[in-house]
């Protein structure tokens, strides 16, 4: 097993797997992904021709062929790409991308299906070890670290308190990510801190947060949307006990959640919650003095812009 | 609910005489004179485990013994307390069919936060058996369609024509097919709030994104491959179920989950929202397309 952070740290380019959400309701993260990447002198270069990773829909259809579009996109990246590192900014592309390499690597089952359906659709099986797949937080924790966001951001976010919401798909099921719980270093499953110590670098005060990994019923937002409200608006209720004025995001189905319940929780349950809600990315790319409309803060419907002038981050 | 308050005397068994009854021109009504009837479990399904390990998800269910670490970490238990993994992985793994099917309508809330796999400390994968436990309830037609396997199913259908979803269109076919209304109060307002701040191009990209759908080159041979897949797979866990021969759920959508039930102040105006599977070969795809194809034409 190599590490993460060993390869991520020789790579200034990676793959960049964006995900359907990405370009759709999660835009947002995207843009300021690119555009701190940029600030960074980062390269990304998107996965050519990529697919759906299968989101949380397609394994309850079948899990191999769940298995099977996630190959494709880490194929396309080393075949196609000759990348050997994809970094996936969404929780649920990261997941299935890690558990295919899981699958592929544990299951002959999984590895004949995939053979089976990759041959017939005209392209090269992807074999387990090609490609490391690496989430945004390994990117940045891997490439500039904390020193380096330190240096560049001057301590911009001091003052401004943050719940750090990491959700579901990041840290579960342990098994598919061999590389976390190893030590001193690595990502936690049970208290995931990546994303605590970007912030805090660029000078957050992260704020003691019991829901970092609670679920927001992400998977039946729509299908049954009592349940993700209640789901939600105990996690908005929580950030806001805690003292935070902004919960930090690192996944368009948790951030997206999150947005949406606010308003579903106050219009059928009478609950209202005043917390903002802002990708990670976005926090760190005001930390490090990109316009708030490059990081597309305009998208936020918890409209953020308010308390970014108040903390003057413009 | 909790082990403990498991027993074997159900409310609905219990004969009271809470009301009246005069004994000698005295009152002796009260929980004294409770009787229970005698309930004896003969209908046994001595399949029921060796069908959910047939199906997705449900490979390992006979790896538990009942710890109860999965009910224990459960993100849905703990605001439905009737949603009890441990417990249905007993009835299964006993074969208490008719017991499970008391809880038939709520197995499929599952939210697949996977709490459960991570607690596990057998490996059951007690997520993966929900989910198979709610497609075999589905299958043998004990429930209608839960609204969970519908959206599954539209977003499938979209990635395997494409290769890619567009979110408006998996939100609007999903609130068409479960009978709700577009404008819902929450969606009105995100869209008036967003709509106001952004510029007039990012509202022409997402329409044009809604025209010219996104979709991976040269994806054909990719769907034939998956379909074909599926359709053995389908093949393979009706046949383990016993249910060979017809596919009386699959011809429409009577038997599916029905939201409006749910849906205060909604209407049943939404009229038929199937269009037809077009130029496409039926004989060549999977049921699992022929069920899809009416709700994604293709273009």
């Amino acid at each position: 097993m190599v590490d993460v952070t060993d390869r991520a740290k020789n790579h200034k380019t990676v793959g960049y797997y964006p995900g359907c959400a990405l370009e759709g309701t999660g835009h947002a993260y995207n843009r300021s992904t690119k555009a701190i990447a940029s600030e960074l002198g980062l390269k990304l270069k998107e996965v050519d021709n990529w697919n759906c990773c299968g989101a949380m829909e397609v394994k309850n259809i079948d899990p191999k062929i769940q298995t099977y579009l996630s190959s494709r996109v880490l194929s396309n990246a080393h075949n196609t790409d000759h990348m050997d590192v994809v970094m996936a900014p969404c929780n649920g592309c990261y997941h299935n991308l890690k558990k295919a390499e899981y699958d592929l690597s544990h299951d002959a089952e999984s590895r004949a299906v995939v053979d089976r359906l990759s041959s017939k659709a005209g392209h090269p099986t992807y074999k387990a070890g090609q490609v490391e797949t690496i989430h945004a937080l390994d990117w940045l924790k891997g490439t500039i670290g904390e020193e380096g966001i330190a240096a560049r951001t001057k301590g911009k976010l001091a003052g401004l308190k943050v719940a750090n919401y990491y959700g579901c798909m990041y840290t579960r099921p342990r098994h598919i990510f061999p590389e976390k719980d190893q030590g001193p270093g690595t990502e936690s499953t049970s208290k995931p801190h990546f994303m605590d110590d970007l912030l805090a670098a660029a000078g957050a005060d992260n704020v003691d947060f019991a829901l970092k990994t609670a679920c927001c019923g992400g998977a039946h937002t729509l299908s049954d949307s009592d349940t993700s409200t209640k789901l939600v608006a105990n996690i908005l209720r929580a950030a806001e006990a805690s003292g935070a004025e902004v919960i930090a995001t690192e996944c368009p189905t948790c951030h997206t959640g999150l947005e949406m319940h606010q308003i579903r929780a106050e219009k059928r349950f009478g609950i209202k919650t005043t917390v903002k809600i802002m990708y990670f990315t976005q926090l760190l790319g005001l930390a490090l003095g990109v316009g708030p409309r490059k990081l597309g803060i305009q998208e936020n419907i918890s409209d953020p812009m308010d308390l970014i002038i108040e903390k003057r981050l413009t | 609910m909790p082990i403990h308050e498991k027993s074997l005397i159900r409310p609905e068994n219990m004969k009271t005489n809470d009301q009246e009854l005069i004994i000698d021109g005295i009152n002796v009504a009260g929980h004294w004179s409770t009787f229970i009837e005698s309930r004896v479990i003969t209908d046994y399904n001595e399949n029921l485990q060796d069908e959910i390990e047939a199906l997705p998800g449900g490979e390992f269910i006979h790896r538990c013994w009942q710890c109860g670490s999965c009910t224990n970490s459960c993100t849905v238990n703990a605001i439905e307390p009737r949603f009890n993994p441990r417990y249905w992985i007993y009835l299964i793994r006993t074969g208490m069919e008719q017991e499970l099917l008391r809880d038939k309508d709520i197995i499929w809330m599952c939210v697949s936060c996977n709490k459960c796999t991570y607690a596990c400390p057998r490996d059951v994968v007690p997520e993966g058996v929900m989910k198979a436990t709610s497609h075999w309830l589905e299958m043998k037609g004990y429930t209608p369609k839960s609204p969970s396997t519908i959206f599954d199913e539209i977003f499938s259908s979209q990635v395997i024509e494409r290769g890619k979803i567009e979110d408006t269109e998996v939100l609007t076919q999903f609130l068409r097919r479960t009978g709700q209304p577009l404008m819902q109060d929450w969606l009105k307002e995100i869209v008036f709030k967003v709509a106001t701040k952004l510029p007039v191009t990012w509202g022409l990209k997402s329409m044009l994104a809604m025209v010219f759908k996104p979709k991976t080159r040269d994806w054909d041979r990719a769907r034939l491959a998956i379909e074909e897949y599926i359709h053995e797979k389908e093949a393979e866990h009706r046949s383990a179920l016993g249910l060979n021969g017809s596919h009386p759920e699959h011809d429409d959508h009577a038997n599916e989950w029905d939201m409006r039930r749910q849906e205060v102040g909604s209407h049943i105006d939404q009229g038929d929202v199937s269009v037809p599977a077009g130029h496409h070969d039926e004989s060549a795809r999977s049921d699992f397309a022929r069920r899809a194809g009416h709700i994604n034409p293709p273009h």
